[in-house]
């Protein structure tokens, strides 16, 4: 089948080997694990448990405040050693639960349900706000709010995201891999909350082994198939897959169901197939352990709380001087400065710098090359964005469509002079979030 | 434990109590970093790496703790990964790309084309790092911006150019066009081009001296009729001889008009009827160092588009106007106006099409925008060409382009993802 693509974006180095290769192993259980109330975007979940309490593994431990929140479960059986603030990867210290694991693994899941099909699909949005969903590709948005578009807004079309476009990650390919049947089963049900019977899961040409496993399972699943596309980055931000696969343009401040379109990651749909033929919350994701700077890069099962520096541990610990710690990919992950920090449900890597390769260049002014323009997949003039935002003009990049940037970094990547355009950007986006928060 | 309480207050405190423990019994064992990290195994080596690198005063050299200590690392914001383009690639490729051009140039021209160069591009680079100096800026001439700029202001001179207007053109081109704005990335004019026509106005007689090519006075200068009675034998003292032979011994250079003037002013004379096409397109032609053979330039201009260095928006839209213009009034009036082979291949149209207009700095950002800027240089090029008062249009019309780069960018930005209607949209949210 023919890959598509969209206008725009970059190639950068994908370094997806020798990670890729390696299969899915588990983790082991550290001697603490540290469960953050702040997993998702929305409000952060309220404690449920205090001080000295005997927790299970999939125990309800942290309640949504709101619809736009997700639940958080115990990871492990044991007992809470504190309920306090931790360090959180975002850099500062957030409200979370600390437990202490006995080793024992008393499950506290929720019923199975067999049929799912048969269901109503209430119960199963139900299933998957209880089991604590969040988007896993890297944004962390609650899922159970995706399955609950507003009647006026028809879905359509459901795309399952697999590109996983970020270099070095390898979570979603394996994933893709190793548990075909576990991911289309998500699939299904997802499609089916949403009123559908298919579904398209879009893959890069990178990942030939996926795409196999992905097609190969798609025979026993009708109204499933595969779309391989180009490999290109940003591809996995919905607003490019959508116009990779469709054409369609999601407009303008708009979200993908305003074109009717839902999209959810590859490794969402596995949990969600747990949360609901096994009543299992989210409390482990597969996380990619990789860069130069580790020993033996790893694809790990993780439970989630598990700090940074057990799973460094796991894999041989640092190979050479680590200069960045990032958690996620290269292009939009966050570097972290503190190892203590714990897994949350959305990590899907972490990816260790050596010194040597971290950038340490001073930068120039814009030379109006235009790289950064071409980039852009948003069409947007990040050159313009950044000088306004230099200058501390927040106005005028407002005017220039500020707010319209997803962050994905192709401009800073392209930039021949080094310019942190994406730190200008955010800077100038935080000052506009201030200006209209205080109207 | 002291050993560990200085290892946490240097670093960034982590981990949980166990481990920490597990970091004193190690720094009881007094190992040396270096032979850690090299010989034992895998999971100590781990602890050792961790160690923070820090300089360790000589009387401290035997605590050199393996201990539970945590790297210092670098945290900033994404992406953490850069492309290999940088602004010195960038500006030593289009040098590079000038190359075949100046080549051309020194070989048409001997050793007063090298001369010139070389003033140039020396000159220039010397003179961004003092001002820059001078004004306690950061000294950047090794990203080639200047020795480029130095470069394109002496294949835009006549060979031979006395070199104290070389000087002056340098200290124009880089302190007056580039560093009196704000340096690299902020002047609205091209640097070399704003030189160049200070020179044209300051000194008229050096700026259009134009040597013959070495075949040319091989060849005993150019047809008559062609180069009119303009070709003219002179010393080293620059006074007019007759050629003769008694003459022979001491004329120093033969000058002549350059193929624009001549059809403009002469062409009563038939001069157009004595073009030789391909004598332009080697570069056998009287003129600028660099601007001669359109095929040295086409080159250089060709590796640039396939590197991606610059796009074919300016160029194509440029040569295309050009040839527009000159196809027309070349029908209408076949005797007059030459054709469009001849306008490309004369002048400086190659290299200012391909070097100069597309010169990031001042030609707009944006493809619709480098259209209307190629189209606007065509015209303007044409208009001075076959009316204005100057043979050559190519350096004003650059200048003025320039001068509307502004204007063009903001009237021609992209219009962002999601404006775009497909059928079917639906009302977008906010």
């Amino acid at each position: 089948m023919r890959s598509v693509t969209f206008p725009g974006g970059i190639h950068p180095d994908y370094e997806k080997e020798p990670v890729a290769s390696r299969t899915i192993r588990e983790s082991t259980v550290p001697e603490r694990i540290v469960i953050q109330m702040t997993q998702h975007v929305g409000a952060p979940c309220r404690p449920l448990v205090k001080k000295g309490d005997k927790v299970k593994m999939g125990q309800l431990v942290g309640e949504a405040a709101g619809f736009v929140s997700a639940p958080v479960h115990s990871s492990v059986s044991g007992r809470v050693i504190s309920v306090d603030r931790a360090p959180h990867p975002l850099g500062m210290e957030l409200p979370s639960i600390i437990v202490e694991p006995d080793g024992e693994d008393e499950r506290e899941f929720m019923e199975p349900i067999e049929n799912p099909l048969d269901e109503d699909p209430k119960i199963l949005k139900e299933r998957v706000k209880d089991a604590g969903l969040v988007g896993m590709g890297g944004a962390a948005f609650p899922t159970h709010v995706k399955l609950s578009p507003p009647p006026d807004k028809p879905i359509d079309t459901v795309l399952f995201n697999g590109t996983e476009c970020e270099p070095y990650l390898t979570a979603d390919d394996r994933v893709m891999r190793e548990m075909p049947n576990r991911v289309l089963k998500g699939m299904q049900i997802a499609a089916y909350i949403l009123g559908l019977r298919e579904g398209v899961v879009c893959i890069e040409t990178n990942k030939p082994e996926a795409i196999e496993a992905i097609s190969k399972e798609c025979e026993s699943f009708p109204g499933f198939r595969v779309q391989p596309l180009e490999v290109k980055y940003p591809q996995g931000g919905e607003k490019q897959l959508i116009q990779a696969v469709f054409g369609r343009e999601v407009p303008a401040g708009g979200l993908p169901m305003d074109c009717g379109v839902m999209v959810f990651n590859v490794n969402t749909c596995g949990a969600i197939c747990d949360a609901v033929y096994e009543g299992r919350p989210l409390i482990t994701r597969i996380t990619t352990v990789t860069g130069h700077g580790v020993q033996t890069p790893a694809n790990l099962r993780v439970r989630l709380g598990t700090s940074i520096s057990h799973l460094l541990d796991q894999c041989g610990g640092f190979s050479r001087e680590p200069g960045k710690v990032i958690l996620g990919g290269p292009m939009m992950g966050v570097a972290i400065h503190d190892l203590s920090v714990p897994v949350l449900k959305s990590v899907g890597g972490v990816l260790v710098q050596p010194r040597d390769e971290v950038l340490d260049q001073g930068y120039g002014p814009c030379i109006r090359c235009g790289n950064c323009v071409r980039a852009c997949p948003m069409r947007l003039i990040p050159n313009e964005l950044g000088n306004y935002a230099e200058k501390r003009l927040w106005e005028e990049a407002e005017d220039r469509d500020l707010m319209d940037c997803m962050e994905c970094g192709c401009c800073t990547y392209v930039c021949p002079a080094f310019r942190p355009l994406i730190h200008f950007i955010r800077t100038a986006r935080a000052k506009v979030h201030e200006k209209r928060s205080k109207k | 434990m002291s050993e560990k309480t200085t290892e946490k207050t240097t670093g960034v405190a982590i981990d949980d109590p166990g481990r920490a423990e597990e970091g004193v019994v190690r720094s009881g064992e007094n190992a040396k970093r270096e032979s850690v990290s090299d010989e034992k195994a895998s999971e100590e080596k781990v602890r050792a790496k961790k160690v923070r690198q820090e300089k360790v005063g000589e009387d401290k050299e035997s605590k050199i703790s393996v201990a539970e200590a945590p790297p210092l690392l670098v945290s900033s914001t994404s992406p953490h990964v850069h492309g290999t383009e940088t602004v010195p690639k960038i500006m030593w490729t289009v040098f590079v790309c000038l190359l075949p051009a100046t080549a051309v140039g020194v070989y048409r021209f001997g050793m007063d084309a090298a001369v010139v160069l070389a003033t140039c591009v020396g000159s220039a680079i010397i003179f961004e790092a003092v001002i820059q100096r001078l004004f306690k800026k950061e000294v950047t001439v090794s990203d080639g911006s200047a020795a480029l700029t130095g470069l394109l202001l002496g294949l835009n001179l006549p060979a031979g150019c006395p070199i104290y207007v070389c000087l002056v053109g340098s200290l124009v081109a880089v302190g007056i066009a580039k560093a009196v704005f704000g340096g690299l990335g902020h002047n609205p004019f091209n640097p070399a081009i704003t030189a160049r026509v200070f020179l044209l106005i300051s000194f008229p007689v050096a700026l259009t001296t134009w040597p013959l090519t070495n075949q040319q006075v091989r060849e005993g200068g150019p047809p008559v009729q062609y180069f009119g009675s303009r070709t003219t034998w002179k010393d080293s003292g620059g006074r007019v001889l007759k050629q003769d032979s008694a003459n022979a011994e001491k004329i120093d250079v033969v000058t002549g008009a350059t193929p624009l003037p001549a059809v403009k002013n002469d062409y009563k004379k038939g001069s157009l009827s004595h073009i030789n096409y391909m004598d332009l397109f080697l570069g056998n032609q009287p003129g600028c160092i660099g601007e001669i053979s359109a095929l040295a330039l086409l080159l250089g201009g060709l590796v640039l588009l396939l590197m991606g260095y610059i796009t074919w928006h300016i160029p194509l839209a440029y040569l295309f106007t050009v040839a527009l213009i000159a196809s027309v009034t070349h029908m209408i009036d076949p005797g007059r106006y030459a054709g469009p082979l001849f306008h490309w291949f004369t002048g400086g149209l190659m290299i200012g099409a391909f070097f100069m207009a597309t010169d990031y700095v001042t030609s707009p950002v944006y493809p619709k925008g480098k259209l209307l800027f190629g189209l606007g240089l065509g015209l303007l090029t044409m208009l001075i060409r076959l009316w204005g008062g100057y043979p050559e249009g190519v350096s004003f019309s650059i200048l003025l382009m320039n001068a509307a780069t502004p204007l063009i960018d903001r009237f021609t930005r992209p219009k962002k993802y999601g404006l775009k209607r497909w059928a079917g949209a639906q009302q977008g949210g906010n």
